[in-house]
């Protein structure tokens, strides 16, 4: 909403010497957000009213020129050559004289052109800076017109350009529709500088009419609450729009068109009712406003032809529909150069109905806006009368005595306001009668009155144009911030004692900084993923993570489904970091993903906010959500250590990827166990099972060098991911009995057959020595053609302790030589010589 | 004269004797080029078959009135040769630390950058500060889920079916149209679960990942973080929210920081207010930043929730954690955070 300081100062009294900049603090203060202050375009120099006497055509030139002579209140007219051709003599126009700089540094002096000395230049509207029109000159007034504004020749054209008049640009939020008006936002500034307020309805009368304008019948009430109708016969179809209106349109942002289209638009600015304006002789029978039947079109002014849904709100004649109600009127009964019979309409509609008929055709238009933010219904009549004498007043014609005046706009419920709830609400302690002179201001009837339980209560009607004031909420904001927000003090809230984090809140934050500390740098990309990664990743077609929720409107229409996995959005962070340069790298990732359910439960319709769901009802909404666990995840390639002075480096490999997944079991407080696998997108031979006892909680190794291919990334990419939901959480880890006594230290050299995996030849060292092995290290592989093909030594170190006494050696060597008899029992191992 | 006399054994006993053993000693030590090459031919003046100690043990063999001038004589020559290795090992100590130490010095400017050094990305740093800050406060970490069912991302939060606030906001809806679920466009709807599910008074404070239809430039992302604080309690006021968001503001941008309210309108609040905080570290010079939105619990909002709007009253705020570290940290392109660049978050180490 754009309106112009001086537009405002006409309705409220603004204390002297405040500008733009006090009146923009003055909206901001009571909730109006300024976006912007348009300081009017600057010209310096003489700029003047100007008639044109008379004007010859320049002989000899391709394009028409004019040489005009034009009166700018000397003794003699000023020549000036002009190429426009939308004027004629008696026309007032701006005139730049030499010495004149306008918008842009565009210096203005006499200068010969078409064997002429042009002595300035007549100005058009772009030229100004007032806005885009370019095709003629602005034509302030014509010459009847000038005797009648008294547009005297020679006088600064400055004011009445409105060069000097700042614009505010204002943000409206949803609740406030009134202040799509300059009567709305008026009343929210004196408001808020405590200045008296004209209010522009009480300037126009409705005087009495007799019977209807036109017949209409309202089919349903639901989507139209009132319709108003005024005829105006015999205007004068060419006659312009005064330039006060045009240019009160141009700096509301609209663009002026035609006088009963710019006299529709004013109105709406002015008051906020937006109006329609139909040639009478297109208009067949009665009008009736209904809703939409199926398969029913409509071509808009725009030139569209709209399917119309069941829900449209339609007006209707004889024909057929005729307009989208409150969104856009219909080309067949639009207003157009030959027009001379107006039907005025001023209609209230109902705002869901019009928001979704806006937002279905996608036709979000100055009407649509208003009404879907409600409209007050009082204002049918008045807008319709301001309408029609305005149409009168510069086209001529007649206003038609009747008037229509259909429906029955609901009336606005009473609120009760126990007296002190803004005190309560704001912590502030308000001085008498603060609530009531508020609440008047902002234009409600407000009736003291004792409650049954003797405090004093407010029973408070609200404006008609206030459907937002329904609540005792609603009141209370409406003293707090006309008051000010800033009366309002600072106290911290004494919360009783929290429980601090949840074991799985700390736990995220221990696996994020282990994985930090262990080199690893944190991404967070996107969620949105391509359906087609999956056959990149090597998935078979029923592979479960192909299952994915798909977002309706994404971003990037390739990428409309919800990962399933960390993986592609990491991998696809390697690929970045890799083309800029960065090629040794180790991400992670913690983030929820997305399982759909096995079968999708439809969400139940729980409805509004009248009540607390019934548990029932609530259990059925989490039901309908898709499961989201945490899931961590890290990609490495290139080198891990670089090589250096201390000798050379070390490329990533599929342990990294499988020691990540133990740093965030560490950092978990459990341990998981290592089993072979082979699923996508891994290298079949290089890839971990991680498993909490039995159950796999996620996948480490190197990728498939397939995958690596298709997603063009470096060879030897390893990547971990695992579901940190799934891993147990640990509270009160029993502590470990930590002996004094000396330790025995023994090595035991295996050889086995390669197939038995190192990690369970380990667990069975352990489980043969018993208690008291306290550490057990694998410490050598090692192959050769001696051990024989398929074989391997495995080389453990034992750190074997008992509590409460030294162990001697010959236990300890009979504890090993257990171990080696249970793994001899169970892999064929034997003891390397 | 004892029987066992030997005029051969007694001679080391000899005063020349021992004088020459002393001389021989001193030269040993004296020639030794290092502690190891002392070491060596210690044995040889202060070992068991050393001639002080040979000489010693021929003592007990001498008549009695002979035995205390011997043993006096053996002891000086010992003492002698004693101090004499004493000297020599503390001048090659000495020597040693002068020289071989200084030999041994290494360039400690060398890097050692041999693996990787990680990072955790500033987003995730700050939203744990935040959360830090408020569990101070005795608030508790509220979680939710980012697909979420309509009903807790809007009707709960009274947004109406039909209000234009609900297209306000540029909603990822997911398949199929009419499925009734969203890509949460807020925190807010944690506060709702926060709610239903915790008995009263709730303190909590919600950070998470948020959603919106815009595309990345930047200033936009369509995927962002926030943070929500909601205190619902018997007699919470308007005052102790701008406390609350005045103690947050000292926390995040200094001692001297405070926040200023303009009113302003959110479904799920009323009244409602944008926040300003005061940042002296603006760009420029100290002044008001936009942070974030916030006011009192809509009663619709906590009826919806089941909480007794006679009894209670509420207060929330929300914040936009990248918007918070554009400005904090002068960040100067939002697509930094999200496009995974490893130099963007290394800049940010592990905790700051």
């Amino acid at each position: 909403m754009r309106v112009s300081v001086s537009w405002l100062a006409e309705h409220v009294e603004l204390p002297d010497g405040s500008g733009a900049a006090e009146v923009a603090e003055a909206f901001v203060r009571v909730g109006l957000e300024v976006e912007q202050i348009h300081t009017p375009p600057s010209v310096t120099g003489p700029l003047v009213i100007g008639q044109v006497a008379e004007f010859e055509m320049v002989s000899g030139t391709k394009k028409p020129i004019r040489y005009c002579q034009v009166d700018i209140g000397e003794t003699t007219t000023r020549g000036i050559i002009c190429g426009a051709t939308n004027f004629t003599v008696g026309d007032v126009v701006v005139v730049a004289l030499p010495g004149a700089v306008l918008p842009g540094g565009f210096e203005i002096s006499a200068r010969t052109t078409y064997d002429h000395v042009s002595d300035g230049m007549i100005c058009s509207i772009r030229e100004l800076g007032l806005g885009a029109e370019h095709a003629g000159i602005l034509v302030l007034a014509s010459a009847v017109d000038a005797e009648v504004t008294g547009l005297r020749p020679g006088a600064d054209a400055r004011e009445m350009l409105g060069l000097t008049d700042p614009v505010i640009e204002l943000a409206v939020t949803p609740d406030r529709g009134y202040c799509f008006s300059i009567r709305g936002v008026a009343r929210e500034l004196a408001c808020a500088l405590d200045a008296h307020f004209v209010d522009p309805v009480a300037r126009i009368a409705v005087p009495a009419a007799d019977g209807p304008a036109w017949p209409v019948r309202i089919d349903d009430a639901s989507g139209c609450r009132r319709f108003v109708a005024r005829r105006v016969t015999g205007v004068d179809p060419v006659a312009p729009s005064p330039w006060w209106m045009r240019r009160r349109l141009l700096t509301a942002g609209i663009r002026p068109i035609s006088l009963a289209v710019d006299v529709t638009n004013y109105v709406m600015v002015e008051l906020g009712q937006p109006l329609h304006a139909y040639d009478t002789t297109t208009l067949t029978d009665a009008i009736v406003v209904r809703r939409a039947v199926a398969g029913e079109k409509l071509t808009t002014l725009d030139g569209t032809a709209r399917e119309l849904d069941p829900d449209d709100l339609l007006i209707t004649d004889g024909s057929g529909p005729i307009g989208l109600a409150g969104v856009m009127g219909g080309a067949a009964t639009e207003i157009s150069e030959r027009t001379d019979d107006v039907l005025l309409e001023a209609a209230n509609f109902d705002p869901p109905v019009i928001a979704r008929g806006a937002r279905r055709h996608k036709l979000p238009s100055e009407a649509s806006r208003r009404f879907e933010r409600a409209v007050d219904p009082e204002l049918c009549a008045v807008a319709a009368e301001r309408a029609a004498t305005l149409l009168v007043q510069y086209g001529g014609g007649q206003i038609a005595t009747g008037r229509t005046d259909v429906g029955q706009p609901p009336v606005l419920p009473s609120v009760v306001l126990p007296l002190r709830l803004p005190d309560r609400i704001a912590g502030v302690r308000y001085a008498n009668g603060v609530t009531e002179r508020r609440l008047g201001q902002v234009g409600c009837v407000v009736q003291p009155r004792s409650a049954p339980d003797g405090s004093a209560e407010l029973v408070v009607t609200p404006p008609s144009w206030r459907p937002d004031l329904v609540m005792p909420a609603d009141l209370v904001e409406e003293v707090l911030r006309l008051e000010g927000l800033d009366k309002i003090p600072s106290t911290l809230p004494s919360a009783p004692a929290g429980r601090g984090l949840t074991p799985a809140q700390r736990r995220r934050r221990s696996v994020s900084r282990a994985l930090a500390e262990a080199g690893y740098t944190e991404v967070l990309p996107f969620p949105f993923i391509s359906p087609s990664v999956f056959d990149a990743l090597g998935c078979v077609p029923d592979d479960v993570r192909r299952r994915t929720l798909r977002v309706v409107n994404p971003i990037d229409a390739d990428r409309p489904e919800l990962a399933t996995t960390l993986l592609p959005g990491l991998l696809d962070a390697v690929v970045r970091n890799v083309a800029r340069g960065m090629s040794d790298l180790a991400i992670y990732h913690i983030g929820q993903v997305v399982l759909p359910r096995i079968e999708q439960i439809p969400t139940p319709v729980v409805g509004g906010v009248d009540r607390r769901p019934a548990d029932a009802e609530i259990a059925g909404l989490v039901a309908a959500l898709p499961g989201q666990p945490l899931h961590v995840g890290v990609a490495l390639t290139g080198m891990w250590e670089q090589p250096g002075w201390w000798g050379s480096g070390r490329a990533v490999c599929w342990a990294d990827a499988v020691h990540a997944g133990h740093v965030v079991a560490a950092a978990a407080g459990i341990e998981l166990r290592v089993v072979a696998a082979n699923l996508p997108p891994w290298h079949p031979g290089r890839c971990a099972c991680l498993r909490v006892g039995d159950w796999p909680v996620g996948y480490a190794g190197e990728l498939h060098p397939t995958v690596i291919d298709a997603l063009g990334l470096p060879a030897r990419t390893c990547v971990m991911e695992l579901d940190l939901d799934a891993l147990p959480l640990t509270e009160r880890r029993p502590a470990p009995v930590v002996s004094p006594f000396p330790p025995v230290l023994l090595d035991v050299a295996l050889v086995v057959d390669e197939r038995h995996p190192a990690a369970e030849v380990a667990d069975t060292l352990r489980e043969g020595t018993g208690p008291l092995l306290e550490h057990l290290r694998l410490f050598d592989v090692y192959h050769s053609d001696q051990l024989g093909h398929g074989k391997r030594s495995l080389a453990f170190t034992m750190r074997m302790r008992a509590t409460g006494r030294t162990l001697t050696l010959p236990e300890a060597t009979t504890a090993r030589d257990n171990a080696i008899a249970l793994a001899t029992q169970r892999f064929g191992a034997t003891v390397r010589g | 004269m004892s029987e066992n006399y030997d005029p051969k054994q007694v001679a080391v006993l000899r005063p020349e004797a021992l004088g020459e053993a002393v001389e021989r000693a001193m030269w040993a030590f004296a020639g030794a080029a290092d502690l190891g090459e002392l070491a060596a031919v210690k044995p040889a003046h202060l070992g068991e078959r050393s001639p002080v100690l040979v000489a010693r043990r021929e003592i007990g063999a001498l008549p009695p009135h002979a035995k205390a001038a011997a043993g006096k004589r053996v002891n000086e020559a010992r003492v002698a040769i004693q101090a004499a290795f004493d000297e020599r090992r503390g001048a090659l100590l000495a020597e040693r630390d002068a020289r071989v130490l200084a030999e041994e010095s290494v360039d400690v400017t060398l890097p050692w950058d041999r693996g990787p050094r990680g990072a955790r990305h500033p987003t995730t740093q700050i939203a744990e500060r935040i959360v830090d800050v408020f569990v101070g406060m005795g608030y508790e970490l509220a979680e939710g889920p980012e697909v979420e069912a309509g009903w807790f991302n809007f009707d709960a939060l009274n947004f109406g079916r039909d209000h234009p606030a609900r297209a306000m906001q540029d909603t990822f809806y997911i398949a199929p149209l009419g499925s009734d679920l969203v890509l949460r466009t807020h925190t807010s709807p944690v506060q709702v679960r926060a709610l239903l599910e915790r008995p009263l008074p709730v303190y909590v404070v919600c950070p998470g990942r948020t959603f919106r239809a815009d595309e990345l430039d930047a200033t936009h992302t369509p995927v962002f973080h926030q943070v929500e604080g909601l205190a619902v309690d018997e007699g919470i006021t308007m005052a102790h929210l701008k406390g609350t968001l005045d103690a947050f503001a000292r926390t995040m941008f200094g001692a001297e920081s405070t926040t200023r309210l303009r009113p302003s309108y959110f479904p799920f609040t009323e009244p409602s207010a944008e926040v300003d905080v005061w940042f002296p570290a603006k760009k420029g010079g100290a002044g008001w930043v936009e942070w974030g939105g916030c006011g009192m619990v809509h009663p619709n909002v906590l009826r919806a929730a089941g909480v007794d709007l006679a009894r209670y009253t509420g207060f929330a705020f929300g914040m936009g954690l990248e918007r918070t570290l554009q400005f904090r940290n002068g960040l100067p392109d939002m697509r930094d955070m999200v496009e995974g660049d490893v130099r963007f978050t290394s800049a940010f180490g592990i905790d700051n």
